[in-house]
C-alpha cells in the first residue's frame, strides 16, 4: 500500500501520498519542455499575463454593477444637508446607507445561525465561553441598526427595499461567510473567526457613514450613528475574546473536541 | 412582425460562428435590467438545453441524421452558452433559483392562456401552482439564510403567496403522466407550448440537482432536494403530453420552429437594445436550422413540412405579469391533485399517491420548516416585524 500509516485523516498535501507525489514531480519534469518554461518563468515571474489581458479588456469594457435609485424628490434633511454641504452627490450616501442596511440584515441571519449553533452545543460541539444570551444581544442590536438606517433612508425620502449597488457588492462577499457559518461542520472558534471579520469590517463602515453624514450637515444621523458604532465596537470586543479565549485553550490542550 | 416559416432562409448554418469573446458578452444588471429580461436569458437557456438533449438521444438513435445534428448541435450549444452566461455573476443561487421559479409562473401561465387544447391548458394550470409555491418558500429561504428581499429580483411582477403546498405535491410516479395531444390533429402552437413548458422544467430540475449539494446549510439542501423531486415530476407532466409516435425527424423540426418562435417572442418583447440584437441573431440561426431540417424532412419522410407547421409563427409569448391570472387559478384549483392522467379533488387521490407522499414526509418537510410562520413583506420579513411592532 502507498500510503503512509495515517498520522491524521488530512489527505491534501504531498507528504500523505510521498511515492504518488514524487512521481508527479518528476513528470513535470520529464515530460513537460522544463528548459522552455524556466526561460519564459524567469522573464515573466510568476505573471499570468494571458490572464490579466482578458480580464483588462472585460474590466475596461464593462458597465457597472447597476446604479443607485434616487428619489424623487429629496427629502427634509437630506435636501437641506446637501443644500448647506454644496456640491455633494447624494448617490454616494444613499449607496453607502443601503449597503450597510443590507449588511445589518444580513448580520442579523448570521448571528442567528451561529445562536443555533449555540444552542445545540454539547461535549463532541463546545460553545465554549459563549452564551446564548451573548449572541442574542448582538443580533438584537444589528436587527436595531437595519431598523435605524431603515427609518434614515425612509426619513431621506430613499427606498429602503431596494439593493444599491455597493449592497449588491457586499452581498456577494458575505456569500462566503454564509456558506462556511451555516455549515453544520464548523466549529464555535471558525464561526467566530468569520463573525470577528463580519464585525471589522461593519466597524470600519459605521466610521465612514458618520463621515459621510458628517459632510452632508446630518447632525443628528450622525449621532445615532455613533451610538451605533458604539454598539459595534462592544461586539467585536466581546467576538474577539470568545474567539481568543477558545483558540488560546484549544492550543493549550484544555479539554475541547476538535473536529 | 410576421415571420414565416417556409422560405425563409435565416442565417446559413456555416456562417454561425462564435469566437470566445464574442460567446461571452457582457452580462445583463441584476439591478438596473427589467426582471423579464432575466426571465428571458433564463428560459432561452432552458430551450437550447433541451435541443441539446434532444439532438443527442436523436443521433444515438438515427444513424443517417448523426452528422446533420451533430452540425446544428455544436451552434446550438454555442448559443446557449452566450445566452446562459448573460446572467452576471452577483446573482446568488438562491437569487437565480427565484428567476427560475419567475419563469416558471410567468410564462406557464401566458401559455396556459395562449393554449387552445383545454386539457393541456389545465396541465399548465396543475403545475403553475406548484411552481408558485416553490417560490413561496425559496424566498423563505432567501430571507432567512442571506437576508435579502426575493422581490429584489422579481420586481413586483409576481406574488410571493403560498400555492398549492409543497409537501402535498409530491405524487406516485403513475398519477403525474397525462394524455398526450394527437400529433395528427393538435395544433402547432400546443405542440410548441409543450416544448417550450416542458425544456424550462427540465432546465431548472437540473439547476437544482446541480446547485443542492453546493449549500452548506443542511435546510437549504433539504428543501433543494424536495423541490428538485417536484420538477422531476414537472417534467414527466410535460414530457408526457408529447405525442410519443412523432417521428424523430417531425419532432427535429418542431424543435427547431419552436426555437425559433421563442427567439422571436423574445425578439418582440426585449427592453435592452444589446440583448434584442442577440435575440434577432439567433431567431435567425434557427431560421436557418429549420430551413436545413425542412429539407431533411422532404428528403427522409417524402412529406410536406407544411402538415406540421404553420405558414407563419403565432403571436408571441407575452412577456408581463399574469398576477390576475395566477390569483383566479390559485382561487378555483387550489385542491385539486391527479390520478393517473385524470384531475381529481385531493380527497379523490390514489392509495399510491398517499402512500409514497406519507413516506416521504415521514420524517419531516423542508418546504414547511422553511415557510413556518413566513409572510412576504417589502425588505424582508425582519422590516414586517419591525412595522408589527410599532
Amino acid at each position: 500500500m502507498e500510503k503512509t500509516a495515517e498520522l491524521g485523516k488530512n489527505r491534501t498535501g504531498i507528504d500523505m501520498s510521498p511515492v504518488h507525489s514524487k512521481e508527479m514531480i518528476s513528470g513535470v519534469e520529464k515530460m513537460t519542455d522544463a528548459e522552455a518554461y524556466d526561460r519564459t518563468s524567469e522573464a515573466a515571474g510568476t505573471d499570468t499575463r494571458g490572464m490579466a489581458a482578458i480580464d483588462t479588456q472585460y474590466i475596461r469594457e464593462s458597465d457597472p454593477v447597476g446604479s443607485v435609485p434616487i428619489p424623487g424628490t429629496l427629502k427634509g434633511a437630506l435636501k437641506s444637508g446637501l443644500k448647506k454641504a454644496g456640491g455633494h452627490d447624494p448617490a454616494v450616501f444613499l449607496n453607502k446607507l443601503g449597503q450597510r442596511l443590507a449588511f445589518e440584515r444580513s448580520g442579523v441571519r448570521l448571528y442567528e445561525s451561529v445562536i443555533t449553533k449555540c444552542e445545540a452545543a454539547d461535549e463532541l460541539h463546545p460553545a465554549g465561553p459563549v452564551t446564548v444570551e451573548g449572541l442574542r444581544r448582538i443580533r438584537d442590536q444589528e436587527e436595531e441598526h437595519f431598523l435605524l438606517l431603515k427609518e434614515a433612508m425612509e426619513t431621506l425620502g430613499a427606498d429602503s427595499t431596494a439593493q444599491t449597488p455597493d449592497a449588491d457588492v457586499s452581498g456577494v462577499a458575505a456569500m462566503g461567510i454564509q456558506q462556511a457559518l451555516n455549515d453544520p461542520r464548523t466549529t464555535m472558534p471558525q464561526c467566530l473567526e468569520l463573525l470577528l471579520t463580519v464585525e471589522l469590517a461593519d466597524n470600519a463602515a459605521w466610521e465612514l457613514l458618520i463621515k459621510l453624514a458628517g459632510e452632508l450637515k446630518l447632525r443628528e444621523l450622525a449621532e445615532r450613528f455613533e451610538h451605533a458604532l458604539t454598539q459595534e465596537e462592544e461586539h467585536v470586543r466581546r467576538v474577539r475574546s470568545w474567539y481568543e479565549e477558545m483558540v488560546v485553550s484549544q492550543s493549550a490542550g484544555k479539554r475541547m473536541e476538535v473536529h | 412582425m410576421t415571420i414565416k416559416l417556409f422560405d425563409n432562409k435565416g442565417t446559413p448554418l456555416e456562417q454561425q460562428k462564435f469566437t470566445w469573446k464574442d460567446l461571452v458578452q457582457k452580462p445583463i444588471s441584476k439591478l438596473d435590467d427589467d426582471a423579464f429580461t432575466r426571465v428571458r436569458v433564463i428560459l432561452m437557456n432552458g430551450i437550447e438545453q433541451q435541443a441539446n438533449r434532444f439532438q443527442h438521444l436523436c443521433s444515438q438513435m438515427n444513424g443517417d441524421l448523426r452528422k446533420p445534428l451533430a452540425l446544428v448541435r455544436r451552434v446550438e450549444h454555442h448559443q446557449q452558452t452566450m445566452v446562459n452566461w448573460l446572467l452576471s455573476g452577483d446573482h446568488s443561487p438562491i437569487e437565480t433559483t427565484i428567476g427560475y421559479e419567475q419563469v416558471a409562473i410567468e410564462v406557464t401561465a401566458a401559455i396556459a392562456q395562449q393554449e387552445p387544447d383545454e386539457y393541456l391548458a389545465q396541465v399548465y394550470r396543475f403545475g403553475l401552482l406548484e411552481d408558485f409555491d416553490h417560490l413561496y418558500r425559496y424566498s423563505a429561504l432567501l430571507d432567512r439564510i442571506e437576508g435579502k428581499d426575493a422581490n429584489n429580483i422579481l420586481q413586483s411582477y409576481s406574488d410571493v403567496i403560498p400555492g398549492r403546498p409543497t409537501v402535498v405535491e409530491h405524487r406516485h410516479p403513475l398519477d403525474d403522466l397525462r394524455d398526450h395531444y394527437d400529433r395528427g390533429t393538435a395544433e402547432p402552437i400546443s405542440k410548441m407550448n409543450a416544448l417550450t413548458i416542458m425544456s424550462g422544467e427540465y432546465q431548472t430540475r437540473d439547476y437544482y440537482m446541480n446547485i443542492g449539494p453546493t449549500f452548506a446549510d443542511p435546510v437549504a439542501r433539504q428543501l433543494y432536494a424536495e423541490i428538485a423531486s417536484i420538477e422531476e415530476q414537472h417534467v414527466t407532466q410535460y414530457g408526457s403530453i408529447i405525442d410519443p409516435n412523432e417521428t424523430m425527424l417531425e419532432k427535429w423540426l418542431l424543435y427547431e420552429a419552436n426555437e425559433a418562435y421563442n427567439y422571436y417572442s423574445c425578439m418582440e418583447a426585449e427592453t435592452n437594445p444589446r440583448i434584442k440584437s442577440i435575440w434577432e441573431r439567433f431567431l435567425n440561426y434557427e431560421l436557418g436550422h429549420l430551413d436545413l431540417v425542412t429539407e431533411l424532412f422532404k428528403k427522409h419522410e417524402k412529406r410536406d413540412p407544411a402538415e406540421i407547421l404553420p405558414e407563419t409563427l403565432p403571436d408571441p409569448i407575452a412577456y408581463e405579469s399574469q398576477r390576475e391570472f395566477v390569483r383566479e387559478t390559485l382561487k378555483a384549483e387550489i385542491n385539486l391533485s391527479a390520478a393517473g392522467s385524470t384531475f381529481v379533488d385531493r380527497s379523490e387521490e390514489t392509495e399510491a399517491t398517499r402512500d409514497y407522499r406519507n413516506y416521504i414526509n415521514s420524517e419531516g418537510s423542508p418546504s414547511e420548516a422553511v415557510a413556518e410562520n413566513y409572510q412576504w413583506h417589502p425588505g424582508t420579513e425582519l422590516a414586517r416585524a419591525a412595522r408589527k411592532a410599532a
